[in-house]
């Protein structure tokens, strides 16, 4: 039987979330017996032209250029994976469509821009149709390693919709409105078992949020605490800037 | 030979982070050009700060680099704190140390196994080595593991380190934590002399062009990583506010990241660079490895930055074991916990100001400014990334690399050169991005 075809590829961004795979130490050696590794340009120089069972795709789409490779991946893999918050949500990099572009391009690069294709910040949802979604900067490897799981399978597999609230009261943490922070723990997407608040920080919303968030829950909260509603909405742009409206195609 | 054709066009090099190309044209002998063109399409991270808190800056600079997180979050929080005039306890800055010694530790065994290893073994990935030193992969995987299992108990996590904020630690290991990070370091060292044997059989290519080495120098006995004045090879010395006259960034045509230079048309930075000009301040482990390896200072071979890397592995595992052992002994305060977020309760005092983060990161010196306001809201950043420092460097390289190989085949320079852009351990998503050799015109 021949093992299913499992590729990396990377468009815009910090390539965290493929260092997170090599991060799961031997185990990694257990995947690989269970399927053929036969792109991942980060730490192998071997290609593949034929058919991919399963690609996982980082990074946002910034360019024509990345939109068309993104369009061929899509084309010649059987299941497509959205890896990541850059590819889930256009991650940080989604920070850029709120600022004009002349404006990045002077700040960045003065007079000295030397062209080159840069375009509003797109998921890869945006572009082409995602079968799956692993959310997260970065991705959390249990979850990496239970999705590939559920495909080798052929199980279902959904990714976390309740928030990081209800993870983090499972924890029993202090909430953090307590201890005098802003946390967007109350509309972000969880699955990431609170892991920001579990080590003493806030959530910053990289999971973007939750596809029904209980927004008056958040306002009461943050009401409580003598906060402005409108706090939470331009913390939540740090990885949602891509989402919001007038983005995308 | 002398009036040979060559045209070598590399597309997105890989086991690098990040897109880039090599593009060599030669002409009758006459080499045209020789590039290591940057091809990443910018983020823009500098005009993302504006307008941002400063207590925002550390999260969102770690998602320059998923490979040096770490480094880039100890530069922004050094940055941020000195633009606001905070200064950070003792306590801070020795955990400070030991996150860097661990991101060192952690960077360098994944570049000497996964990304350079299987270059001089004549395979082409990690897959390849399985087949002969399976040992050596599990190994590697097993060492980079115990690396992020430290940094877990530390920060959170490796890739975004989540505790490490402008003010300190949002928690602090207490005494079952700091034996959890002692046993991962033991383990480490005790991966650590096989590592050697390997590296030890491995033959690097042989060629050496003399450069400016810059890396952080102090006055003090220790090996300087997170603090430090910068100082070259070419005698420069300088304090970090100084930094913009060290790197004298220009735009050249064919790449989105910036060029720098310094006494010479280029200077080199990394692993190697530290190593001579503070090779005498190495654990002594360290150094006697380095006599072991044949590694002297000034070493002008830039293969051989793997060797440095790899004796740089011995010197922070040692001192990451001292500075837990301290901590065993002493304990930590535990009241210094920081509270993460923006600041909200003004429990740090906030100004106007500009601040410098200088600091050794695995790649090299790397320099974080940020300027903000009374409010500490960011008015203007500035990152200036190793790689970025390197690329003028590189392109030297292979400038004189090539007309001294021109005996071989097509394929055979296309692998020197690769090679040599991987000894940089080039961190392109960094520089903006880089990686393909393009042979245009052989």
């Amino acid at each position: 039987m021949t093992r299913p075809k499992v590729a990396f590829f990377d468009f815009s961004c910090c390539e965290g979330c493929q260092l997170q795979v090599a991060n799961i130490g031997e185990t990694l050696l257990d995947v690989l017996a269970l399927v053929e590794l036969v792109e991942f340009r980060e730490v192998m120089s071997e290609k593949w032209s034929g058919r991919y069972t399963v690609t996982f795709a980082e990074g946002s789409i910034n360019n024509e250029e990345s939109a068309q490779k993104l369009r061929m991946l899509r084309d010649r893999s059987d299941i497509l994976v959205a890896y990541g918050s850059c590819a889930a949500t256009g991650g940080v990099n989604g920070m850029q469509n709120r600022i004009p572009r002349d404006n990045l391009i002077s700040t960045v690069y003065g007079d000295q821009w030397g062209g080159g294709e840069t375009k509003t910040v797109r998921a890869i949802h945006q572009v082409v149709k995602v079968d799956y979604t692993l959310f997260g900067c970065p991705i959390n490897p249990s979850e990496f390693l239970s999705l590939l799981k559920a495909i080798l399978g052929g199980i279902s597999w959904h990714a976390s919709d309740n928030a990081v609230c209800v993870e983090c009261k499972f924890n029993e943490n202090v909430c953090m409105y307590d201890r005098g922070a802003t946390c967007l723990g109350p509309i972000t997407r969880g699955g990431c078992n609170a892991w920001c608040v579990n080590n003493g920080n806030v959530c910053y919303g990289c999971r973007g949020m939750v596809s029904n968030p209980n927004r008056a829950g958040a306002e009461e909260v943050l009401l409580t605490h003598g906060l402005k509603p409108e706090l939470i909405a331009a913390k939540m742009g740090m990885y949602t800037g891509a989402l919001e409206a007038g983005n995308g195609k | 030979m002398a009036s040979r054709n060559l045209s070598i066009n590399v597309e997105f090099i890989t086991r690098v982070e990040g897109h880039g190309h090599i593009v060599i044209d030669m002409d009758e002998g006459v080499l045209k050009s020789c590039q290591l063109k940057v091809v990443e399409a910018p983020r823009f991270f500098e005009a993302l700060l504006v307008g941002r808190s400063i207590f925002e800056a550390q999260h969102i600079t770690s998602r320059i680099c998923g490979i040096c997180a770490c480094g880039h979050s100890l530069a922004s929080i050094q940055a941020a704190e000195d633009a606001i005039g905070f200064i950070p306890s003792e306590q801070t800055v020795l955990l400070r140390k030991l996150l860097l010694h661990l991101e060192n530790l952690d960077s360098h065994i994944l570049h000497i196994y996964l990304l350079a290893a299987p270059d001089l073994v004549g395979v082409k990935s990690f897959m390849g080595l399985m087949k002969d030193h399976s040992g050596a992969v599990r190994r590697a995987l097993r060492m980079k593991k115990y690396c992020n299992d430290a940094c877990d108990i530390l920060v959170g996590r490796h890739v975004h380190p989540i505790s490490c904020v402008v003010g300190g630690f949002t928690k602090l290991p207490g005494l079952k934590e700091l034996k959890g990070m002692h046993a991962l370091l033991t383990l480490i060292r005790e991966d650590l002399p096989p590592t050697v044997e390997l590296v030890s059989s491995l033959k690097f290519p042989d060629f050496v062009r003399e450069t400016e080495y810059v890396a952080l120098v102090n006055d003090s006995g220790e090996y300087p990583m997170l603090m430090g004045d910068i100082g070259s090879t070419d005698g420069v010395r300088k304090p970090k506010g100084e930094y913009r006259s060290i790197t004298n960034e220009f735009v050249v045509p064919h790449s989105s990241a910036k060029h720098t230079r310094l006494s010479r048309s280029s200077y080199a930075v990394g692993a190697l660079a530290r190593f001579n000009l503070n090779h005498d301040k190495l654990h002594p482990k360290a150094k006697e490895l380095a006599a072991s390896l044949g590694l002297k200072p000034v070493c002008a071979n830039p293969y051989l930055n793997s060797a440095a890397q790899l004796v740089e592995c011995v010197h922070c595992s040692e001192e990451a074991i001292s500075i837990v052992e301290h901590f065993m002994a002493n304990g930590l305060d535990q009241t210094e916990v920081a509270l993460g977020g923006l600041n909200e309760k003004g429990a740090i005092p906030v100004r106007a100001g500009n601040g410098v983060g200088c600091v050794e990161v695995p790649r090299g010196i790397l320099f974080h400014n940020y300027e903000v306001d009374d409010r500490g809201i960011i008015t203007s950043a500035n990152c200036i990334i190793p790689t970025g420092q390197n690329l003028q460097n590189i392109e030297d390289d292979m400038e004189k690399l090539v007309p001294e190989i021109l005996d071989r085949s097509d394929e055979e320079i296309t692998l020197a050169l690769e090679m040599l852009v991987r000894a940089y351990d080039p961190c392109i998503s960094c520089s903006t991005h880089f990686l393909e050799v393009k042979f245009v015109n052989r």
